[in-house]
């Protein structure tokens, strides 16, 4: 018997390394997930509807989603500034700060969330310059979005940066040859070319920062109603052996995971027809 | 002609030098505050009391038993996805076959998923009240709140780490390479081990180096099936977190000190694989 679907090629090992390949991601991804389907079946969706409008729920919820939206947004703002000069400019340092960039993909993020704790409580280096302002960040919902400005950082400045780098300087030049001036050329040339990588960055900053965990708990003080994230709302229904509360929480934010990743997809797509690259 | 003539015109195409200097200093300032800072206070406050109470909070034997267990998850979770990384590049770059998209999207799926619900998901499946929970227990197979759970979770969220860097450098690079070998005789595993690895070695080091990273650094999906039992089921990160919250800042400081000496080493590892052998790592990858 042959398979029809795959094209002929002199290489051996096709069977070995796919049946390999789907017999390890089924018993690692698949079944798992199969697993959270299964129970959120069990569930239904009105079960699912009805756990979620717990007010606790539905804080936590907007708690999750509302910052990491605000965090991201801030990131697009400053992690585009930070691609635009490790691209642009050339000044001592500046391969090391573009190696800086990956940190927290390196960093624990339960080394990264102590450590953001200790610098912004009230006793810390930034927290006890901010405190005589009346700015309170650890242990407030503020304290969330610094841990999740940290984490979805390098979502941005890696996505932004390479399509800086492919912009091609002649149209710059054309516009300033046709009378624009720089403020002009930036808005109305260069702004609108990154503004899908902008877009993809925001989106996987948001959607990495709706699942943080690590990084937010010890500087979010974890109020519930105030500064309480879904995810550590999974955490304490599963130690309340609520298993259904934990599987509703987590489907809907699963379902908004793949919501993103969607997103993105179309927004990368968009781009390509638009200006033929990603 | 004078000197000042051959200096080149100021390009139209740039920023005057004031407001180079003003988004540099932004730049500088929005990077120091969220991540040169919070890495200097972690050997601030490690270091706090001196090199005495750091070493004695190290030397500690639950701070050891983390630490091996730690490397312990990393040794059986970083080969694993090592040896399916291959697999799956292989499989995906090298043949053409209906459903590949699908398979490439599946791969990447555990990014996409919280670390939490990525360890929710082994509860469900393993737990007490989970899917195979009653049956485990009548054949005393413990997994949950015991090393396996950790292994499994930690194997899922790096899952995608070594497959995502090679999949792109062989479609690169093609098969002719592979083919040549065949054709003067060579079987497929000769072929593999002599002239896919050699093409594949950096992106390969590059791919395991952050799925290392990861490994030993996960939080979230071990906390969930980890069960917390000191000296016993606490890897590093949740010994952070323990120690912590025992308001033993300088003992969760030292131990996050270690963490923080791992994650620098991966950076510099990996900046100096993109500056030396960029040619030999996936496109994304370059970058230098």
């Amino acid at each position: 018997m042959t398979f029809a679907f795959r094209q002929k090629t002199a290489l051996p090992g096709f069977h070995l390394a796919l049946g390999y390949t789907l017999v390890y991601l089924s018993l690692i991804v698949l079944l798992p997930l199969a697993a959270l389907v299964l129970r959120t079946s069990s569930l239904g969706l009105a079960g699912i509807v009805d756990l979620a409008l717990q007010p606790r729920i539905l804080a936590s919820l907007r708690t999750s989603f509302g910052i990491a939206f605000a965090a991201a947004a801030f990131n697009a703002v400053f992690g585009l500034i930070v691609a635009w000069v490790l691209v642009r400019y050339d000044f001592p340092g500046r391969r090391f700060l573009d190696a800086a960039v990956d940190l927290p993909f390196a960093l624990p993020t339960a080394v990264a969330g102590i450590a953001l704790a200790a610098l912004y409580a009230p006793t810390g280096w930034v927290g006890g310059l901010l405190e005589p302002l009346g700015l309170k960040v650890a242990y407030t919902p503020l304290g969330i979005g610094v841990a999740l400005v940290f984490i979805g950082l390098p979502f941005v400045v890696r996505t932004v940066e390479p399509v800086i780098r492919e912009l091609e300087p002649e149209i710059e030049e054309a516009a300033a040859t046709l009378g624009a001036n720089r403020g002009q050329t930036l808005r109305r040339v260069i702004l609108p070319a990154l503004l899908p990588a902008i877009i993809t960055g925001f989106a996987l900053a948001f959607a990495r920062g709706v699942g943080e965990y690590g990084s937010v708990i010890f500087i979010a003080g974890n109020i519930p109603y105030v500064s309480e994230i879904a995810p550590l709302l999974i955490i304490v229904r599963l130690e309340e052996f609520d298993y259904a509360g934990a599987t509703a929480i987590a489907t809907l934010m699963l379902v908004a995971a793949f919501a993103i990743l969607l997103f993105i997809n179309l927004v990368q797509a968009w781009s390509r027809r638009r200006f033929g690259y990603v | 002609m004078s000197e000042k003539a051959l200096r080149p015109p100021r390009p139209v195409a740039s920023e005057g030098p004031l407001a180079r200097a003003a988004l540099i200093a932004v730049a500088l300032v929005f990077l120091s505050l969220f991540l040169f800072l919070p890495l200097v206070v972690v050997f601030w406050e490690a270091l706090r009391n001196g090199l005495g109470p750091y070493v004695a909070a190290l030397a500690e034997p639950d701070a050891l038993a983390s630490v091996r267990l730690t490397l312990l998850v990393a040794v059986i979770s970083v080969p694993l996805n090592l040896v399916f990384g291959v697999a799956a590049a292989w499989a995906v770059a090298k043949f053409e076959f209906k459903g590949k998209s699908l398979l490439v999207t599946l791969i990447d799926l555990p990014f996409s998923v919280s670390p939490v619900v990525s360890g929710l998901i082994y509860v469900l499946l393993f737990g007490a009240h989970g899917v195979f929970g009653p049956w485990l227990k009548s054949h005393g197979v413990e997994i949950i709140f015991a090393v396996p759970g950790i292994v499994l979770a930690t194997v899922f969220v790096t899952f995608p780490f070594v497959a995502r860097e090679l999949i792109p450098l062989m479609q690169d690079q093609g098969s002719l390479d592979e083919e040549a070998a065949l054709s003067l005789g060579a079987n497929g595993w000769q072929t593999f081990w002599r002239i896919t690895l050699p093409n594949i070695r950096w992106a390969l080091l590059y791919g395991v180096l952050l799925c290392n990273a990861r490994a030993m650094g996960e939080f979230g999906a071990v906390s969930v099936v980890s069960g917390h039992i000191r000296g016993l089921t606490n890897t590093m990160p949740l010994h952070v977190e323990i120690l912590y919250n025992e308001y033993n800042s300088v003992a969760a400081f030292a131990v996050a000190s270690l963490l923080a000496l791992l994650a620098l080493a991966t950076l510099i590892i990996k900046t100096l694989l993109e500056i030396f052998y960029g040619d030999g790592l996936a496109n994304s990858s370059r970058r230098h």
